[in-house]
């Protein structure tokens, strides 16, 4: 906006005031109405959904399943669309730093005078594109079901060595599914596909032992299962042996 | 000698006049009631000046056509104030250690009168005043009410987003069962990738290189102590700019001098 584009903002804006009603108790009603609204609608959704308590937290526990509340959904799943690993600390912070940034610095790249929408197609249409990214991911978010079941079928290698390697093997899928593993990495047609490594074929890249050593220090965001080892080494050794043998 | 009427005495200089328009006084229990609070008003305004501020913020006007949309950010502030008053009871039972905050979250779901009522009165409270500062940043985008002269009040608000977020991220954390604490180590890890900052960042809120006992604390602090009193102070700041500013109009309201002032149109016949 040039010099004479503010003043005839200015001047058209001071025409309206003057025509426009007190704020008290015009626009004072309509925003106590609307307090009135706000208010019963947390009361009902107090009432009807209530402030249940799930398990109290466990750093041992290996039943969990990592998941924000929802409006913090469309940044998680943000994460899962970007998959190489060396990619992955631009999907957490590096996107969302730069959205933060386009958009605290809005008003300064943005200085056309028009503020009507339909006449404002580039601003329109990025913000449309905007509300309807963060719904769909929202509802991405919302659909994936509690990442804690994986069916995998036992490999030969595991079946020919007998029953307590096949015993073995499922208890160690069974640990993995509870520990939540899925709700990051891909394990064949279970889990979510990002933002961790799928784990279809870990065993054939990486040795039981590297496992071992990225499980208790993994790098982030993956959270770190010292304290599991510490406390069921049995688990954890279950967990090593089928991840290792997923080949 | 015909005598002079004499003139009436001077009234007692010691009384008040009377307040205009009233020409007896207060009469009855209820014009006493009003002189008292209009001599206790009048106490403050006298040494406060506050009338003026007050009246310049009530009785400003605001423009044609403003509509509905207009109350989303009235009432982000009024969801923020319900979660401030629910906060506060539920900070009287609340215990932020890591050992005894589960079962102090326990007790007033369980225990305490209309525990859970407040309990998740402040936990949806907090959905809700996401979405309501969503809608108004929506609105004032569309409506294009961050350009000149709104500009800084724009910077404000995204910054009242940052910690509202920073809010629910820090209040997830609370009540201390499975769900919010490995929501959280997630969440803090995540934060430890950025660039930069962020594995000091990620370090600061976990009060060390490892989840802790001092962990809970800390975000405890920055949930009811840090973050609320930069909310509450940025708020203000942002009152006063739409007051001082004034709302906009929408968009498509169009301005037309009134009636007396339009110049008659001159067509010039060729």
């Amino acid at each position: 906006m040039n010099k004479q584009e503010k003043e005839q903002y200015l001047r058209d804006y001071g025409t309206l005031k003057s025509q426009g009603k007190p704020f008290f108790p015009y626009a004072v009603a309509k925003d106590g109405a609307m307090a009135i609204v706000v208010m019963a609608v947390i009361i009902a959704m107090a009432i009807v959904l209530g402030a249940e308590l799930g398990p109290k937290a466990d750093p041992t526990s290996t039943t969990y399943t990592p998941r924000p509340e929802w409006y913090f959904f469309f940044l998680f799943e943000l994460l899962k669309v970007i998959k190489p690993p060396a990619l992955v600390p631009l999907a957490t912070i590096g996107v969302p730093t730069i959205c933060l940034i386009l958009l605290f610095l809005l008003p300064f790249y943005d200085r056309g005078p028009e503020r009507r929408p339909e006449r404002r197609p580039i601003a329109t249409t990025a913000g449309i594109f905007v509300v309807c990214a963060i719904g769909y991911l929202t509802y991405l978010g919302a659909a994936a079901g509690p990442p804690t079941e994986i069916d995998i079928p036992i490999p030969a290698n595991i079946s020919s060595q007998g029953p307590e390697a096949v015993t073995n093997f499922k208890a160690g899928s069974a640990v993995v599914a509870q520990s939540g593993c899925a709700a990051c990495h891909q394990f064949g047609e279970n889990g979510n596909s990002g933002p961790g490594p799928a784990l279809t074929n870990i065993g054939a890249r990486l040795p039981a032992q590297a496992i071992q050593r990225t499980l208790i220090n993994p790098s982030a965001p993956m959270p770190s299962f010292s304290a599991l080892s510490e406390e069921s080494p049995e688990q954890f050794a279950q967990m090593v042996g089928f991840l290792a043998a997923l080949k | 000698m015909p005598k002079l009427k004499l003139p009436a005495p001077p009234s007692n200089p010691l009384t008040s006049p009377k307040r205009p328009g009233k020409e007896y006084g207060p009469s009855g229990p209820l014009g006493h009631a009003e002189e008292a609070g209009v001599t206790a008003v009048d106490w403050i305004d006298e040494r406060t000046s506050l009338s003026g501020g007050l009246r310049w913020g009530m009785f400003r006007k605001v423009p044609k056509g403003t509509n509905w949309f207009y109350t989303l950010g009235s009432s982000t502030m009024f969801a923020f104030l319900s979660q401030a008053v629910t906060g506060v009871f539920l900070a009287m039972y609340y215990d932020p250690s890591a050992t005894r905050a589960y079962a102090s979250i326990q007790y007033i779901n369980n225990e305490v009168f209309l525990g859970e009522f407040v309990h998740g009165m402040h936990r949806w409270g907090s959905s809700v005043m996401v979405i309501l500062i969503f809608l108004h940043m929506g609105r004032t985008f569309f409506f294009g009410a961050y350009k000149y002269p709104r500009e800084l009040n724009w910077v404000i608000g995204v910054a009242l987003l940052v910690m509202t977020m920073t809010m629910s991220f820090s209040g997830y954390l609370l009540p201390f069962d499975q769900r919010s604490y490995w929501a959280t180590i997630v969440g803090v890890n995540i934060n430890g990738t950025g660039p930069l900052v962020g594995p000091y960042l990620s370090e600061f809120l976990r009060a060390g290189p490892y989840f802790g006992a001092t962990t809970l604390s800390r975000f405890y602090a920055i949930h009811m102590l840090m973050v609320p009193g930069a909310i509450a102070a940025l708020m203000g700041f942002h009152l006063y700019l739409v007051a001082k500013l004034g709302t906009t109009a929408p968009p498509w309201v169009k301005a037309e001098a009134p009636e007396k002032l339009r110049e008659d149109k001159v067509t010039v016949d060729q």
